[in-house]
């Protein structure tokens, strides 16, 4: 009996990552990893690429991680779990284990959109069943905040910092969600804590469908985003309201906008509360302000064509 | 009843792979290391093996699949060569010190730049110091031998190491030789059946695997990867002696030709201890008290058992197939002379470089070395320690 949507009988389930990790306070990856899990009807078997999440949850002797979880490298979660998910094909064909059992691989955005990108396109290709969520921060926050391919554009690092000649990131973040929708995979979903039902839904329908599926979860981190360490939620939800980070999903390629702000807020809305970009309210930056909110709409703009919801 | 079959060396590992019948496998192709993977996918294409396959987009893919895969709880396998394994680099420690027992077949090939693809043991040197046990073969019936029982010394329960089986590139890996293959049933029972021990895929058990260990801890798990080496000899004598039973090929840590008596004496591994043997068998039959040394276990390397096996020889030369650069002397060079360094009155030593990137070693060769051996042991002067061997000025 899969259990009904509702915070009521969610917060009845077992959590799976215990209270005692040091994730520091008001980071968004451990509320995500707590609403993945509690998502799922099944038992999963978790990877874990090297992070934050992984330094912080499996310390010697103590383990955060209620479920099976296998911390390999950096650049390689989605290889491991590859490896996971082989050996339990082959032993339910042999008849040495008859659960359903799911994979879900953990990674940064470091991890995922730079390092670990080849080994995330090779699984997506040889059509592992697993779902790979990245969480999102944009940048090497465990390393100490440098950029990342996931950076957003203008924002200030320890790599790429706001000095007087180049003003943060001079790039646009890539768009690793898009690039994993072009493996032809079944399920391309993103998400954010902030909208919990929705995140959680699509876990639900990720797990239900056979073969390889991501997940983009923004995820905030008061560290690196300089910002307040309640501000968690807030963020994530201003990210989306100013579709920032749109949330959507491309189940076998149709596009479907899964979450319409009434009224689409304005890209400062999200910065503003953010340090990694107090520079680019300075009077010189303008440009820069308007150039980011363009490439935000233009991204939205298109989503919607390709949803049909225009 | 063993079949005797023309194969060559791919061929045969492919074939000893065949028989233990992994649960999976995560490759990546590379010369001369590919065609052990093209065969062994042509059994899985065939439904001839259960081996579920993880045809993977790098080698460091590979071994990171073959992790997830051991660590998942079932038996493993995979092959690669020099770059390959260069790039395995950092999967090859994390697989050791989550003591997997990985089996791999290293196909011995030389190391860019510049690229060449002939053997030479650049990849397997390299390796040594990864945590992983190390089975050196001559030839083609040795790499099927060493493949059979690297999975029952890997998977022994005292050990739990992966391992991995070093044969020549392209002089045995593509050479055709008579050998012999053991039954599948023997085979079978050689290897057992796999035993998981804290398998990820125990969900009523679950384990982490991979945790973080800083200064607290990580030394005491780095000493016991060093006590888990040192058992591991006795593993492989103990494993030697059950397949010479099923094989009727007795195998040590390492095999001693005309020793017992010698007064010179080559050090050398692999495919070119034949070519040496023939050599030796001609300065025998002058009279000239020659023997030879191939080590076989190589990591952990048996130091105390080679001491004493060369410990009354008069001059030993240690030819290395490799040099490591800005170390003194060759891989081989180095821990010959350490095994030798509680032997006060042991040989005198010299190293050969030869055979990089494939360059033929010839009866020349070895004759060249065992004249200037008997001067050493006449004189005990020797004029250079080391020199590179079958090489332009």
């Amino acid at each position: 009996m899969a259990t009904p949507l509702t915070l009521k009988e969610l917060s009845k389930k077992e959590v799976l990552l215990t209270s005692g990790h040091r994730m520091c306070s008001g980071c968004g990856a451990p509320i995500i990893v707590k609403m993945v899990l509690l998502a799922s009807e099944y038992p999963i078997v978790a990877a874990n690429a090297t992070g934050c999440l992984e330094v912080s949850t499996c310390i010697s002797d103590y383990t955060a991680w209620k479920i099976p979880w296998i911390h390999n490298a950096f650049e390689n979660a989605a290889a491991t779990l590859s490896g996971v998910e082989t050996m339990y094909r082959s032993l339910k064909k042999q008849g040495k284990i008859d659960k359903d059992i799911k994979f879900i691989a953990f990674g940064g955005d470091g991890g995922t959109y730079d390092i670990g990108f080849q080994s995330l396109s090779g699984a997506m290709e040889r059509g592992h069943d697993m779902l790979y969520i990245c969480y999102d921060n944009g940048a090497y926050m465990n390393t100490g905040i440098q950029r990342s391919s996931a950076t957003p554009y203008g924002a200030d690092t320890t790599t790429c910092p706001a000095g007087s000649v180049i003003q943060g990131k001079p790039q646009p973040r890539k768009n690793l969600t898009k690039i994993m929708a072009a493996h032809d995979i079944p399920y391309v979903a993103q998400a954010s804590p902030s909208n919990w039902s929705d995140l959680v839904k699509k876990v639900k329908k990720a797990l239900e469908i056979k073969g390889p599926k991501f997940m983009n979860i923004l995820s905030p981190c008061n560290r690196g985003w300089r910002s307040r360490t309640d501000d968690a939620i807030m963020l994530s939800r201003l990210g989306v309201e100013t579709c920032y980070w749109p949330l959507y999903e491309i189940e076998n390629g149709v596009t479907k906008v899964t979450f319409k702000p009434k009224e689409k807020k304005p890209l400062v809305d999200f910065l503003k509360p953010q340090g990694r970009f107090k520079h680019l309210f300075a009077p010189e930056n303008e440009n820069m302000l308007k150039n980011f909110q363009e490439m935000v709409d233009k991204e939205w703009g298109s989503l919607l064509k390709a949803s049909g919801t225009e | 009843m063993a079949k005797v079959v023309a194969v060559t060396g791919n061929e045969a590992v492919a074939y000893a792979l065949k028989q233990v019948n992994p649960d999976v496998s995560a490759a990546y192709p590379i010369t001369p290391a590919t065609d052990i993977m093209q065969r062994f996918t042509s059994y899985v294409s065939n439904g001839q093996v259960k081996t579920e396959m993880v045809l993977a987009e790098s080698e460091h893919s590979a071994m990171s699949g073959c992790i997830g895969a051991s660590a998942a709880g079932g038996r493993v396998m995979t092959a690669t060569s020099s770059q390959g394994m260069a790039l395995m680099w950092e999967e090859l420690f994390i697989a050791s010190g989550s003591r997997l027992p990985i089996v791999m077949a290293l196909v011995n090939r030389a190391l860019s730049a510049p690229l060449n693809i002939h053997g030479d043991h650049s990849d397997g040197m390299g390796a040594r110091d990864c945590g992983w046990i190390q089975l050196w073969s001559e030839n083609a019936q040795e790499a099927y031998d060493n493949t059979i029982q690297a999975f029952r010394i890997a998977e022994h329960m005292d050990i739990r190491l992966p391992a991995m089986v070093c044969l020549d590139g392209f002089i045995i890996s593509h050479s055709i030789e008579r050998m012999e293959y053991i039954d599948d049933d023997a085979v079978k029972n050689f290897v057992g059946e796999f035993k998981a021990l804290n398998p990820l895929l125990d969900i009523e058990h679950p384990v982490s695997y991979g945790p973080l260990i800083l200064t607290d801890y990580y030394m005491e798990y780095r000493k016991a990867h060093a006590e888990v080496m040192s058992k591991v000899s006795k593993v492989v004598l103990d494993a030697a002696k059950e397949f010479e039973k099923i094989s009727g090929r007795k195998y040590g840590l390492f095999e001693t030709y005309r020793l017992d008596d010698a007064e010179i004496g080559l050090v050398i591994l692999n495919s070119a201890a034949g070519t040496s043997k023939d050599v030796i068998d001609s300065f025998r039959e002058k009279g000239i008290k020659a023997g030879l040394l191939k080590p076989r276990l190589f990591r952990p390397f048996p130091y105390e058992e080679i001491g004493n096996a060369l410990k009354n020889l008069k001059a030993v030369c240690v030819l290395d197939r490799a040099d490591a650069f800005g170390g003194s002397y060759g891989p081989l060079f180095i821990d010959i002379a350490a095994s030798l360094y509680p032997h006060k009155n042991g040989p005198v030593l010299m190293n050969k470089i030869y055979g990089l990137g494939g360059r033929d070693y010839l009866p020349g060769h070895a004759e060249l070395v065992l004249n200037e051996l008997v001067d050493i042991a006449k004189t005990g002067k020797v004029k250079m320690i080391k020199e590179y061997i079958g090489v332009r000025e």
